[in-house]
């Protein structure tokens, strides 16, 4: 699929989303279940990403200190843990990743 | 101009809504540039990146769109994130809504497209305090309108930097750092964890399914078990 038609795709939805009950207001309420679920989606979503993007190199999974992005990616998790800063996370991991390469 | 009480109540409303968005928008600057630079370098072209931040207008989304057209995932699997990423928009939507009921539908309209995680923090505190009263929806439009100024601008500095960010420098590395420094700061409670590790071992077990259905995949596991055991939790604390 083109790029832009993912995102007039995801725009209508996203859009969609926010105008739904603000226009259906009275007429349909959110579950107590949904609601709940709704928490979990950011760190499901994100770990989905996060784990293949650490673990897995060159289509295999490589759990070995070889493997850089592994090791920055923890120092980058601690990182975030302590700092609670997303700034800070980033430059901390590309710094990790960039002296792991060079050594 | 004729300065009527309705008048200045509005702008009154529009420019509270502002003040009370500064906060926020000192931490969504960087964000914005960043998005911005991640996603020139994940190879959407200039117009693109822009674009995207007035089309979906919706950061986590947008990063998280970034890095999937990186990896080359199909079309759909894409969209279907994106709606379950911002599928947290209907409870913002449904808890504004008894305050805009009396609008026009060219408010709702607009005011919908504006809704983001950042304009409606502070918008839901001031409409809790202030309750029916008529002109608050500028504020609103004040937090909102504020927020979608800032990120056309952050976007574009952003890619504007990131052109002369050279390729050696692994930036797509940037993204999953992105998305360890959102997801590890909300991993206090025990169903968070677990969510967060069912869906990245279900991740790395269904890696090898066609058009990136793992991830969709594990982020439902995710969402499940994340859902389930806090039920569960529920559930004993009212024994």
């Amino acid at each position: 699929m083109n790029i832009w038609l993912i995102m007039l795709a995801g725009g209508l939805i996203t859009f969609g989303m926010r105008f739904s009950l603000i226009y259906l207001f009275g007429k349909f309420e959110i579950s107590e279940t949904l609601r709940r679920a709704l928490h979990y989606v950011p760190p499901a979503v994100l770990s989905a990403i996060i784990f293949p993007e650490l673990l897995i190199r060159n289509g295999t999974l490589d759990i070995s200190l070889g493997n850089t992005r592994l090791l920055a990616g923890l120092v980058a998790i601690l990182t975030a843990w302590f700092s609670r800063s997303t700034l800070l996370t980033i430059l901390v991991g590309m710094a990790a990743l960039f002296l792991m390469q060079w050594l | 101009m004729i300065k009527s009480p309705a008048m200045s109540e509005s702008k009154k409303n529009f420019v509270e809504g502002v003040r009370s968005e500064i906060p926020l928008l000192i931490g969504v600057f960087p964000f914005g540039m960043i998005y911005g630079a991640l996603a020139l370098n994940a190879g959407l072209s200039n117009l693109a990146s822009q674009m995207m931040s007035s089309i979906v207008f919706a950061g986590s989304a947008q990063f998280i769109t970034a890095q999937l057209v990186h990896d080359a995932a199909p079309g759909l699997v894409v969209v279907l994130t994106i709606a379950v990423v911002n599928l947290r928009h209907m409870l913002y939507s449904a808890s504004l809504a008894p305050y805009l009921k009396d609008l026009s539908i060219r408010w709702k309209f607009l005011l919908s497209y504006l809704l983001t995680d950042e304009a409606y923090a502070p918008s839901i505190l001031h409409f809790e305090k202030e309750g029916l009263a008529t002109h608050k929806h500028w504020f609103l439009l004040g937090a909102g309108f504020s927020l979608w100024f800032t990120w056309q601008v952050s976007t574009a500095i952003g890619i504007f930097l990131g052109a002369a960010i050279p390729e050696s420098w692994s930036l797509d590395f940037a993204l999953p750092l992105t998305f360890i420094a959102m997801v590890v700061p909300v991993l206090k409670r025990m169903p968070m964890v677990a969510a967060a590790l069912s869906a990245g071992i279900v991740a790395l077990l269904a890696y090898p399914l066609p058009f990136k259905l793992g991830l969709i995949l594990a982020a439902l596991v995710g969402i499940a078990v994340g859902t389930f055991l806090e039920s569960h939790q529920t559930a004993e604390v009212k024994k």
